[in-house]
């Protein structure tokens, strides 16, 4: 409650501790929207203009040729089970419980030391299409251990604590325009601290589908009752914890009023996760031409393995392996896929040699994945081997994240990635899309 | 007793609390069962935040759960969590540094951060690393990757023992799991153990602050003046770091009473809607509409806690507007019929406060339930209808009633 202000973009993330940097996007005014055609209701961040406006500036902006989609794996996924380093000849010292065998992985073409984990099959399967660019040991220097911390450098793109737009959000404030706050849509209710923007506005999906209330009182006593409701949330607020109150009041009455169900049939190839369902949305509102340039979500489970890691891992892997592939193949399906880059990452891998508990602690190098029909398919950086450890005895990484951002920029986008990532012209660029 | 004494009786009740009203029970009347039924642990712990002469102390067991977040659906024992959240209720306002050393081997909280597996020669630094950034001294305050690594080792030897009868049982120390090796913590060395470290954070020059900040911000929307902070800081340091008087001196700052109101967290806005209208747990309704409204107890979102500046988006209002609807089910099916055709505006718009046990509206909600009792009012063409539309509009206002700032806020 310290932080009661208006910490939006940050509210998917845990209540900000002292020492703790606070998100990127603290602050950030929040609106509601409504689409009515697409049957979407979106919370809109940074913005003063008016509703209509942002309606009408969404209906005229083009739809973009590039889209970027961040997939967020929460809690640090161990590079060294996605992609096990079976060749590697300390990986079972390190590993005496958890190593996987040869036998049960599936071959990585680019370094024989490596093998794919058995869950992720399909990621195999799009890498051997050449549609995956793998970065075996993504990191940067001094790395940190905090999950909110190494989170936080990973959204600002910036090794510093503190910055108040991510570095996607900063690509939007030098591209996008002021009133189509689609252009940045977090999958999610809450804004992605990797979105926020300065200037220009960006959107979280705060419900799709039919939204209803109870009434104690049948019509017309009911209609009166939602017209009093509503304007309950139109009275003044002195006070940041009112405005709270008054805003999800107003925002609760216009959805009720106003928002129909979206309907989709079928299963559409995609697995029954909540994360297959965000990306068969994001496939659908791609489709119907809606201008997204840059989306963000969160990848199936967390990955915070301390403990028990094989059984929890296996089936997160799994789901997020899954959903990315069905998601890929729509596009595909539907011709769009040349539009769509995915970009996968964590905030830090584990600690190579596993702890009491069949789990990993923080390690420091993770992963970085960037999948599409574009992708390079070409692996960046190398694996830096189990025999060469940090002075804390974790991965050593061998790509920079920053560098990473920067290909992203200039390949992708074909934007100077100067004004974006701080320091940009020091960062080696690794071929991500041909 | 004046302010002094009303804030002493509730920081320093006496004996064990009583819980006064109807016990809790289930839609179909049978007794709840807490440590086995799915969602019942959740209608336990309401349940005495309803009836509880001790009201502070369910507050406070409710902040050190935030503080000290234990994951119910990991712990997987809610008979452990139960135990966890009475230990809270007994020690709520004594030695913090008691508190965080019972915490540090509590069944529930060992099993959610993994201190049971930590083990000589194969430490799992979970618990030490969160007991210093979110515990005790906050994010890259006051230590090091090392203290972390050291304070693993510190906390190894803790384990429990498992049957497929009893699941896991039995929690202990075991000498033989301990690394009785020498380590540096904060670069204090020592054959440090389980008990040390809490008090090693304890005593951190980085933790009072830490400490008065977060008890503070669960009480007050607004950061303290420094001088508060300070002076507050002081007394933590010079009671021996005891949480009773740093509460008491809270709750005796100008601070607080000139604040602006905070959004009550779902779960003390329902037990307060309860309370208010006398009712006790009678369904499990409440576990899901509690869930929806972004707080199932028992199961934070993770082991930070939740996140007391957001209880309100679209979801949640919604939530919180249905578990208006539930609350006033039963007294809107039970007002008269026929209804007094002629009760006028102003009295129906005190007899729906009233069955909130008056809280203080805003002027301008005040405002909007009297146009609503005129509005309705207005719709009965002729006067068969009156006591019907009148009997509807009562209906419509203690709902408004209880989604207005009287009831969300406090």
């Amino acid at each position: 409650m310290l932080h009661a202000a208006a910490a939006e973009a940050g509210k998917g993330l845990p209540q900000i501790e002292s020492g703790m940097p606070e998100p990127a996007g603290t602050g950030l005014t929040r609106r509601s929207l409504l689409l009515r055609g697409a049957g979407l209701a979106l919370a809109v961040y940074g913005t003063k203009l008016a509703l209509p406006a942002l309606d009408q500036g969404i209906a005229a902006a083009p739809a973009p040729d590039r889209v970027l989609v961040s997939v967020f794996l929460d809690g640090g996924l161990d590079v060294m089970s996605l992609l096990a380093p079976t060749g590697d000849p300390r990986y079972r010292k390190l590993r005496p419980n958890l190593a996987l065998k040869a036998s049960e992985t599936l071959p990585f073409s680019e370094d024989q030391r490596l093998r794919w984990h058995p869950a992720a099959a399909n990621l195999a399967q799009l890498h051997r299409e050449g549609k995956v660019t793998v970065f075996p040991a993504m990191g940067y220097s001094g790395p940190d251990q905090s999950h909110f911390t190494s989170r936080h450098f990973y959204e600002i793109g910036e090794v510093k604590v503190g910055a108040g737009t991510g570095w996607l959000g900063r690509y939007l404030d030098v591209t996008g325009t002021p009133d189509n706050p689609m252009q940045g849509l977090s999958l999610e209710k809450a804004l992605s601290p990797t979105l926020a923007t300065a200037t220009n506005p960006v959107a979280a999906l705060s419900s799709v589908g039919g939204y209803e209330l109870s009434s104690p009182a049948g019509e017309p006593v009911k209609a009166e009752l939602f017209n009093s409701f509503e304007r309950m949330g139109a009275l003044p607020a002195a006070s940041a914890g009112l405005r709270q109150l008054r805003d999800a009041t107003t925002q609760t009455a216009q959805l009720r009023r106003e928002l129909p169900a979206l309907e989709t049939t079928g299963d559409g190839g995609y697995p029954g996760s909540p994360m297959a369902a965000r990306l068969r949305l994001l496939t659908e509102y791609l489709d119907l031409g809606l201008p997204i340039r840059v989306a963000s979500l969160t990848g199936s489970g967390g990955y915070d393995t301390h403990a028990g890691q094989a059984p929890t891992l296996k089936g997160n892997i799994q789901s997020t392996s899954d959903a990315i592939f069905a998601f890929q193949r729509d596009l595909e399906r539907r011709g769009i896929a040349d539009r769509v880059l995915i970009h996968v990452w964590s905030e830090f891998g584990r600690r190579p040699a596993e702890n009491g508990s069949a789990g990993t602690d923080h390690g420091a190098a993770g992963i970085g994945l960037v999948i599409g029909s574009r992708a390079s398919g070409k692996m960046a950086g190398e694996f830096p081997g189990l025999d060469r450890l940090d002075r804390l005895g974790n991965l050593r990484h061998t790509s920079d994240f920053r560098g990473l951002y920067c290909g992203l920029l200039e390949q992708w986008f074909d934007q100077d990635p100067e004004p974006i990532v701080p320091g940009a012209s020091a960062f080696k660029r690794p071929q991500v899309v041909w | 007793m004046g302010l002094r004494g009303a804030v002493h009786s509730l920081t320093r009740p006496t004996g064990k609390a009583r819980l006064s009203g109807p016990t809790p029970v289930d839609q179909n009347g049978l007794a709840i069962a807490p440590a086995d039924a799915a969602g019942h642990d959740h209608l336990w712990w309401l349940d005495r935040m309803v009836r509880s002469d001790q009201q502070l102390v369910e507050r406070m067991a409710l902040i050190f759960h935030d503080w000290f977040a234990t994951l119910g659906p990991k712990v997987a024992n809610q008979r452990l969590m139960l135990d966890q959240s009475n230990l809270f209720r007994g020690n709520c306002f004594g030695s913090f540094l008691t508190l965080f050393t019972r915490v540090t081997v509590n069944p529930a909280m060992l099993i959610t951060l993994d201190g049971q597996k930590n083990r000589r020669g194969r430490p799992n630094e979970n618990y030490a690393r969160e007991m210093m950034e979110l515990f005790s001294l906050g994010a890259r305050r006051g230590y090091t990757e090392g203290d972390v690594r050291q304070m693993a080792r510190a906390l190894t030897g803790w384990t429990n023992r498992y049957s497929d009868q009893l699941g896991v049982y039995d929690f202990h120390f075991e000498p033989k799991l301990h690394d009785f090796g020498r380590k540096v913590v904060f670069g204090k060395a020592g054959k440090w153990g389980w008990r040390d470290a809490p008090r090693l954070c304890v005593q951190n020059p980085k933790h009072p602050s830490f400490f008065v900040k977060k008890l503070w911000s669960y009480f007050v929307s607004r950061p303290p003046k420094k001088a508060t902070r300070q002076r507050l800081e002081r007394i933590y340091r010079k009671s021996g770091w005891k949480i009773r008087p740093v509460v008491e001196a809270i709750l005796l700052s100008p601070e607080f009473y000139e604040d602006d109101p905070m959004v009550k967290p779902p779960a003390v806005y329902l037990a307060s809607m309860l309370r208010a209208r006398r009712r006790g747990i009678d369904t499990t309704a409440w576990v899901r509409l509690c869930e929806r409204a972004g707080q199932r107890l028992f199961n934070p979102p993770d082991v930070a806690g939740w996140d007391d500046s957001h209880w309100l988006d679209t979801a949640r209002m919604q939530a919180r507007w249905e578990m208006t609807n539930a609350v006033i089910r039963p007294a809107v099916a039970a007002l008269a019929r026929p209804y007094p055709p002629t009760e006028t505006t102003g009295v129906a718009v005190e007899k729906a406060i009233a069955s909130w046990n008056n809280p203080d509206l805003e002027q301008g909600e005040l405002d909007e339930m009297a146009d609503f009792a005129e509005r309705t009012a207005a719709l009965a063409n002729q006067p068969g209808e009156y006591s019907n539309f009148r009997r509807l509009r009562q209906a419509g206002l203690q709902q408004l009633v209880g989604v207005s700032s009287g009831m969300v806020m406090m």
